[in-house]
């Protein structure tokens, strides 16, 4: 980056709108193995996550910053056994706390326990309608059918519930079941959300992407179940960008509203941007969360508009989708300060589109499923 | 398939007594001072005049008390606050931010 834009970047930080939402990594450790897992293929030990203490300080500072909506997330947030002490400081100070959970371990004792502490919101994972091929795809026998346990604990205990479907290649004929099991389980909220190639689900995306057809037909298909469902149950709708002609506004754009905190205390603009090299981590460890925010060369690496190249530079909706995502650029051209090939704009989009259309067309590849690298533990 | 078991959509009228359910907060951002409304992933940020009813919505009067309050409060005919608040309620109803 030259040094004006820099300069230009580091200006954006010192008067940039405060963050809305915390995304909470508690931990690595998950005893599902999802090929689609939003994780880094590096995990992290277990040796090495935040202390109690830091988490508790961290969610002060964050309200202090403005955050408002906290999720608790991993890996599975439930392995870490102080999970009630940090639902208890998100009450206490303000923010609004959604645990994002695999749900295999919960027992109805402990959701009891959180909710008692104050937790607003759970959301439950599901794989498929389809128990078999759930366990499958999790790669955890019986894991399903605890999910639907859990689920029901948290309707009994009057806890709003999400349920999210990672939609793909090997589940995608089910979704009208997982509208209905969603239906039948007293959810508040189902996100149909199609997998984003990162992390585990882009090693994965030869096994996992959906043809174009399949994914207009699931469109259509939410599109009649919102209709039908609605003032019952919001249905979200996340598409993959594979097959569009404009990118999403990745993030709601770098360093606009969203941070999120890794389990060894990284602070990052998004939970993939490990992935862009040359990019410089503070950590909560030694930093105070809002001079991170505002003054990370990570943050302000590609905040605002002044880092961004043609044919973002003197596009109409620069401030619109903010150039997309930052990660998928850096794998497609190499840059991460290049268009992000899900746009038409891009020189690559074209060739982007064809690897979906070709690997959705073959025969689908054997998992890789997510399990830490041999000896990392 | 029996209607018994359709889900049902919350319909507003004048006898409705609208409340917030508990997993839906109303409350002063002190950060950027203005009322926000938080849900599940969603933080609605509601003007001065949803502020005013949704801060009488206390699952005891209706909408009908409501705009009779209101009507009083801001010196407006009551028909029209009560139409519109019908409107308002009915599309906060959908998004799931009040149930009656």
């Amino acid at each position: 980056m030259s040094g004006t834009a820099a300069a230009a970047n580091a200006e954006a930080g010192a008067r940039v709108p405060a963050p809305i939402g915390l995304l909470a990594e508690l931990t690595h450790r998950c005893p599902l193995q999802c090929p689609y897992c939003s994780n880094p293929l590096e995990l992290e030990r277990v040796g090495s996550e935040l202390p109690t203490e830091a988490w508790l300080d961290v969610l002060a500072q964050a309200a202090e910053l403005g955050v408002l909506q906290l999720h608790l997330s991993g890996g599975e947030p439930t392995v870490r056994r102080d999970l009630e002490e940090i639902v208890a400081q998100a009450a206490k100070v303000g923010l609004y706390s959604n645990l994002i959970t695999a749900a295999v371990l919960l027992t109805r004792e402990r959701l009891e326990k959180l909710a008692a502490c104050g937790l607003d919101h759970v959301q439950i994972s599901l794989q498929d309608a389809d128990p078999a091929n759930a366990d499958r795809i999790a790669h955890y026998r019986g894991g399903h059918a605890r999910k639907l346990e859990a689920a029901s604990w948290a309707r009994a205990l009057g806890l709003p519930l999400t349920v999210n479907a990672p939609i793909h290649r090997q589940n995608i004929a089910s979704l009208p079941a997982i509208i209905e099991l969603a239906v039948s389980l007293g959810a508040h909220r189902l996100e149909v959300a199609h997998v984003q190639y990162y992390g585990w689900a882009l090693a994965n995306r030869a096994a996992l992407m959906p043809t174009r057809e399949q994914v207009l037909r699931s469109a259509e298909l939410v599109e009649r179940a919102r209709e039908r469902l609605k003032g019952f149950l919001v249905i979200d709708f996340v598409v993959p960008d594979y097959y569009a002609s404009r990118p999403k506004p990745c993030m709601g754009g770098w360093g606009r509203g969203i941070i999120t905190i890794t389990p060894w205390g990284k602070v990052l603009p998004c939970h993939a941007a490990e992935t862009i090299p040359g990019l410089d981590f503070d950590n909560v460890r030694g930093k105070r969360l809002g001079d991170i925010w505002r003054g990370s060369q990570a943050f302000n690496a590609f905040r605002g508009i002044a880092w961004m190249r043609e044919p973002c530079r003197s596009c109409e909706l620069r401030e619109v989708d903010w150039g997309g995502c930052r990660c998928q650029a850096f794998a497609f051209a190499g840059a991460a300060a290049e268009a992000d090939p899900a746009c038409g704009k891009s020189s690559r989009h074209a060739a982007f589109t064809q690897v979906a259309m070709q690997e959705a067309s073959a025969p689908a590849p054997a998992f890789r499923y997510r399990r830490p690298r041999a000896g990392a533990r | 398939m029996s209607d018994a078991n359709q889900p049902r959509r919350t319909i507003i009228g004048p006898a409705s007594k609208p409340v917030l359910p508990p997993h839906v907060k109303l409350r002063h951002d002190a950060t950027r001072d203005r009322w926000i409304i938080l849900a599940p992933e969603r933080v609605f940020t509601p003007d001065a005049i949803a502020v005013a009813v949704l801060q009488l919505c206390d699952g005891s009067r209706s909408v009908a008390t409501i705009a009779a309050e209101l009507a009083q409060a801001y010196d407006a005919p009551q028909e029209d606050i009560l139409a519109d608040t019908t409107v308002m309620l009915q599309d906060l109803a959908d998004k799931g931010v009040v149930t009656a």
